[in-house]
């Protein structure tokens, strides 16, 4: 089936994205993501949606309900204020998750 | 030590016997499952690392290409340069059974032929520095679409891995120790019945043989 990519964040760190066809969803307040994040989700015509770190942090609460299903992969990425770092904690969580301790990304 | 709530008959033990068969196969079945399973996630998860590190780090430097073409072109031109969309990517959504966790593919298809067809706008009244900063991001679609199906895959056989562990360590620890355990208890408790009602018999015929001879056995 075919799908579409969207990214949610702040204007000024998404809106290159437009000019390689994803479809950009700026937003203001972090209320205002997790509204967005849901209505685009769950509209079905998403396979990823992107985040920006800041958001990704903020939208938990929404996020969990897709953390099951095989689409949409909600991912984060950094934005233009820079890395927080968030994606390589997400990552060490997965594997904490996993084995039980981070052997990973420990070192 | 913990054993279930049945009667000690012979049926029960024969039912145990049989669960516990089942139970100890099923263990060994999911223990494998697990082994394989943390094996292909250690692996991916190892490849995502290396890809997101490299994304964040190409990231950034297209965001700086974006900060100076804004530095040089005014706000209003470069929005409206990046307003319309021409391209339109699509991604066909797939789906591969890893150890019975399905995980996504995805692949990617542009609504022109021509993937390089990206700039939405004429060259004449922006910037290079635009045509950089869009460029590099289109190089890096690609890495963003694998990042998202592996990174999407780890997190789902995380989640298997866990509840397959959670179960693994179940049957270990709790359930087939009870099944062992019960049909200890059931096949003493048969073996005690019997020698009970064995001493009673012979008890009886001594009696038996007393009162009609004045005899014993001993």
């Amino acid at each position: 089936m075919a799908k579409n990519i969207a990214v949610i964040g702040d204007i000024e760190s998404i809106k290159g994205f437009s000019a390689v066809g994803i479809d950009i969803y700026a937003c203001k307040s972090n209320d205002d993501c997790g509204h967005i994040l849901r209505k685009i989700a769950d509209s079905g015509s998403y396979a990823i949606i992107f985040l920006t770190e800041e958001i990704f942090d903020s939208v938990e609460k929404e996020r969990s309900r897709y953390e099951e299903k095989l689409t949409p992969a909600i991912i984060p990425i950094p934005s233009v204020k820079g890395n927080s770092g968030t994606g390589i904690k997400r990552l060490s969580s997965f594997v904490e998750q996993a084995v039980g301790s981070d052997i990973i990304f420990n070192d | 030590m913990a054993i279930m709530n049945v009667n000690p008959t012979r049926m029960q033990l024969s039912k145990l016997k049989k669960q516990l068969t089942t139970a100890v196969r099923g263990h060994k079945m999911l223990k494998d499952k697990l082994d394989e399973l943390m094996r292909q996630f250690l692996d991916l998860i190892r490849e995502t690392r290396v890809l997101r590190e490299k994304i964040e780090y190409e990231l950034s430097e297209c965001n700086s290409h974006f900060v100076n073409a804004s530095a040089v072109m005014s706000k209003q031109a470069l929005d409206a340069s990046l307003m319309s969309q021409k391209q339109q990517l699509t991604i066909e959504v797939d789906s591969r059974n890893v150890m019975s966790v399905e995980t996504p593919v995805f692949s990617q298809s542009t609504r022109t032929s021509d993937d390089g067809d990206i700039f939405p706008y004429g060259f004449a009244f922006t910037s290079f520095e635009l045509d950089d900063a869009v460029m590099s991001l289109q190089k890096l679609v690609p890495d963003l679409i694998r990042l998202a199906q592996i990174e999407k895959s780890c997190e789902l056989m995380s989640a298997e891995i866990e509840k397959t562990r959670r179960r693994v360590n179940s049957l270990e620890h709790v359930m087939i120790p009870r099944y062992k355990d019960t049909i200890k208890y059931i096949s003493m408790k048969l073996e005690e019945n019997d020698r009970s009602s064995r001493t009673r018999l012979m008890k009886v015929k001594d009696m038996l043989l007393d009162k009609a001879h004045n005899y014993s056995s001993h």
